[in-house]
């Protein structure tokens, strides 16, 4: 689960950088570049398949681990631990869980329409035509607040994850966990604001 | 000072248990909180009730027998202390305490207060300890031992088994008991020789147990009384994982 979602971490910021090519003011050219690019390169497409295979390993080992660590615990207590540890540590399932849902959206958007299996929506020139499926699903404002709140989720969900992945993993040392830790918050806060800037300008744009 | 206590009440292992509500007046900030107990418990023979079953046994510490969810915090409100270190003088007059047992499917409550913690037992028969030939005592200083490795070994081995560990975690996993046990006697060149089958076998009756997974709150850490570290288990997973990559066939 660890490494899977460690990959993950790393396809999130490819992911992150070309998206942030929609903000060069060419009309979209290189934006549609890099997608294009992304879309035919044979190497990519073997990676497509590693990442399709890490979001279901880490989505499906993660209900299993909790439905697991649910019933460790039959009988609940009255009164809810007051044990002081990071907040969002304690609700990983439910930060996953929406995150679910929001790529659920997010296919249904871009990735089906890629492979037909969604019709081509109003704007967009064909099936390739990213650049103005994010522009037109962007100029709806309330789709914008609610993906920069989903990106804020998203980073807090991060925030926890990758530090808890080297633990996991066993590296745990007295000069570099502390490295780490501070990683993962300059890690999340990049994603989260990063990802979140793009309906952000769309917003102050329009 | 005068306190209610809410006190998880249960006959055995088989029946249902309830919160029971009782008044205690004239509580000493000085009192321990078992004292205390010892004081409801005096009122209720008195009364003829039934007192509140509860475990203990050395009152200083270092046996791990007492062990109660006090309030929603493993062993209580303060830090680096056991139930029977923790004083009444956290608390203040007109509170409202709530004590229940530690609950996990691994533990199961005997009576009232007190839970079945022999899990932990076979925890560490599965490969809490070392095999060598008994006879004469060998020179202390045969087998040298880091400073390092000396002191991080008896930290891990401060670990008195109370299971506020499995307690406060969200998830009732046992990884800090098992970690600090694998720890302190593979960081020692006689435990080291073990030191590949015993994590395998020591996480494998863990998890037959029913214990919980890992999530890396750090819960455990917190509630610890001899506030044993995390970096135990990041050492466990190294281990473990070391174990199965170079397991070599048979």
């Amino acid at each position: 689960m660890s490494l899977a979602g460690l990959f993950l971490v790393v396809f999130l910021l490819v992911h992150l950088s070309i998206n942030l090519l929609i903000l060069k003011d060419d009309g979209g050219k290189s934006f549609i570049a890099a997608s294009e690019f992304m879309s035919s390169n044979p190497l990519i497409k073997i990676m497509e398949i590693v990442l399709f295979g890490c979001l279901f390993i880490h989505m499906i080992y993660g209900v299993i681990l909790t439905i697991k660590n649910w019933m460790s615990r039959p009988v609940k207590y009255s009164v809810v631990n007051k044990t002081d540890t990071s907040f969002f540590s304690r609700y990983m399932i439910y930060t996953g869980g929406i995150i679910f849902i929001f790529l659920a959206i997010h296919f249904m958007n871009f990735y089906f329409v890629k492979l037909g299996l969604v019709d081509i929506p109003e704007g967009a020139g064909n099936r390739h035509d990213f650049y103005n499926m994010v522009i037109n699903l962007f100029s709806i404002p309330s789709y914008s607040v609610i993906y920069i709140i989903l990106m804020l989720l998203l980073g807090l969900h991060l925030n926890h994850a990758f530090q808890a992945a080297f633990q996991t993993l066993g590296i745990n040392h007295n000069k570099y966990t502390p490295a780490i830790k501070v990683l993962a918050t300059i890690y999340s806060i990049i994603v989260s604001v990063g990802f979140s800037i793009i309906p952000l300008y769309f917003l102050l744009k329009y | 000072m005068n306190l209610t206590l809410k006190i998880w009440r249960q006959k055995n292992s088989t029946s249902k248990g309830k919160l029971v509500k009782y008044k205690l007046d004239g509580v000493s900030e000085e009192m321990s909180f078992l004292e205390m107990l010892d004081m409801l418990n005096e009122q209720l023979i008195l009364q003829d009730q039934d007192p509140v079953a509860f475990d203990n046994d050395c009152r200083e510490g270092i046996c791990g027998m007492c062990g109660l969810y006090i309030s929603g915090r493993a062993h209580g409100p303060d830090v680096g202390v056991t139930t029977c270190q923790l004083t009444m003088r956290n608390f203040k007059d007109g509170d409202t305490i709530t004590v229940e047992p530690w609950r996990a499917k691994a533990f199961t409550v005997i009576k009232d207060l007190v839970v079945d913690r022999s899990a932990f037992d076979r925890i560490i028969q599965a490969g809490g300890y070392i095999s060598v030939n008994t006879g004469s005592m060998p020179d202390a200083n045969s087998i040298p031992v880091s400073k390092r490795n000396s002191d991080l070994a008896m930290d891990a081995a401060a670990c008195i088994g109370c299971g506020a560990c499995v307690a406060s975690c969200k998830n009732a996993s046992a990884m800090l008991f098992v970690s600090a046990k694998v720890s302190h006697l593979e960081l020692l060149p006689q435990g080291k020789i073990e030191a590949a089958e015993r994590v395998q076998n020591m996480v494998k009756k863990m998890d037959e147990l029913g214990f919980g997974n890992c999530t890396n709150t750090y819960a455990c850490e917190v509630e610890c009384p001899k506030q044993i570290s995390v970096s135990n288990i990041a050492r466990m997973n190294r281990e473990f994982l070391h174990a199965k990559v170079c397991k070599e066939k048979h």
